[in-house]
């Protein structure tokens, strides 16, 4: 009688088990790379506005301060979008107009408020706070980028658990004078290395335990 | 077979906890008629903390007169937050020396006022706070943007300012002199028209 199996079986069952082993990690792999992805995470896409509004030209070209019209980031969970009456204190003059300016000046004339449509969205399970952040030294640029190059707003960081971690983790190679906060294309002075962790201990940021605690951004 | 195992799974994800039925800041709401989920206080009410019954700290003015002295005391450390928020709020128009060259004034914006003009110099500390928080001119009122102790923080700078741009050697404390520019020091009658590289001290009022 002659075998079942051929010769070559032998080596065919050893190479399958490779095999699924590698397909089990290239599978793994991809699903991870697709869950990083600017597909999922939304980073670096552009968003439709009501008006094109361009952070370049505001805050980079003519230096005007975040907090000229983000003016609750130092004192609020949120940054704040600025009421259009903000945004009349020049355009009542400057582009007056400019049809290109029209919803603005439609929405303070008729006390409705304009629709931006949100670019950081972070999941509702997620306790964030603007307020904390400023004033522990970490900059805009820090998370928002290079706002002052961005013509269109996109979102810079995955916002993924694991990029708030990063920092969580050890805050002393990001964060900057309280003075720089706002600053956009921030070099430390002296090496971030040692500026780092004076800051950490400077501005009393909570040590490892406590900044990686599931209850700090979970409650 | 794996792949339809894992578009089953995908299909099963939700977005339920990501968007929980709650107002985020800002959201609109179909609930209310100017659709704003973000409700204002209601007609007649005052929020805790916020009565305002002290008529100079709040308007710059008592019984309608233009009050000149600060409603609080100024320290240095106010002072340096009165340059920060000047800086932010102030600068865009009025430029960092307050002589009304901002990068917006040079973008078409209506020449915006110098602090150094005799007329804004003899005015009262009341007066600065007035026009900061209603306008003047072609300046919207910036209450909405700056709380009310801001307000006079930036007053106190304007007052610095000013103090900056019509200063003399002899306004600098004795032993601050050596750290004037040397150039200034050399040419005291340039001196009442240039800044004084020290920093002002600060105003008592």
């Amino acid at each position: 009688m002659s075998q079942v199996f051929p010769k070559s079986a032998n080596a065919w069952s050893k190479a399958s088990v490779l095999a699924i082993v590698f397909v089990l990690l290239s599978v793994g792999w991809v699903v991870l790379t697709i869950q990083r992805s600017d597909f999922v995470t939304s980073a670096n896409q552009f968003v439709e506005q009501p008006v094109q509004f361009s952070h370049q030209h505001h805050a980079g070209g003519i230096g005007i301060d975040c907090r000229y019209c983000h003016t609750s980031v130092e004192i609020s969970p949120s940054a704040g979008i600025p009421p259009t009456k903000t945004c009349i204190n020049c355009h009542s003059q400057i582009w007056s107009t400019s049809p290109y300016l029209e919803p603005v000046r439609a929405s303070f004339r008729d006390d409705k408020p304009l629709n931006w449509v949100r670019v950081h969205d972070l999941p509702d399970f997620v306790y964030f706070n603007h307020s904390i952040h400023v004033t522990k030294g970490v900059g805009c640029e820090t998370c928002h980028g290079r706002v002052d190059k961005m013509p269109l707003m996109i979102q810079k960081a995955s916002l993924q658990m694991e990029w708030c971690l990063d920092c969580h983790r050890d805050p002393s190679r990001y964060v900057r004078p309280r003075d720089q906060i706002t600053t956009m294309g921030y070099q430390p002075a002296v090496a971030q290395a040692e500026l780092g962790p004076r800051l950490v201990k400077e501005y009393k940021i909570a040590g490892l335990e406590h900044m990686t605690s599931c209850s700090v951004c979970h409650r | 077979m794996f792949l339809a195992a894992a578009a089953l799974v995908a299909a099963g994800c939700r977005q339920d906890m990501h968007d929980t039925p709650r107002y985020e800041a800002y959201e609109a709401s179909a609930t209310f008629a100017d659709g704003r989920a973000s409700r204002g206080a209601p007609t007649g009410t005052v929020a805790r903390g916020w009565l305002r019954e002290d008529e100079a700290l709040y308007t710059g003015k008592v019984a309608g007169e233009l009050v000149d002295q600060f409603p609080f005391a100024i320290a240095h450390a106010d002072l340096m937050r009165g340059q920060q928020r000047f800086n932010i709020y102030c600068t865009p128009c009025h430029g960092k020396l307050g002589d009304g060259h901002g990068m917006v004034v040079q973008r078409g914006l209506r020449q915006a006022a110098s602090y150094h003009q005799d007329r804004l110099r003899e005015e009262k500390a009341g007066y600065f706070f007035d026009v900061i928080t209603n306008g003047f001119g072609a300046m919207q009122g910036y209450a909405e943007q700056v709380p009310v102790r801001d307000r006079w923080l930036i007053v106190a700078y304007v007052r610095a300012l000013q103090l900056s741009q019509h200063a003399s050697v002899n306004d600098v404390p004795a032993d601050k002199r050596g750290e004037l520019d040397a150039s200034a020091a050399e040419t005291p009658s340039a001196s009442t028209e240039k800044p004084v590289a020290a920093a002002p001290a600060a105003e008592k009022h």
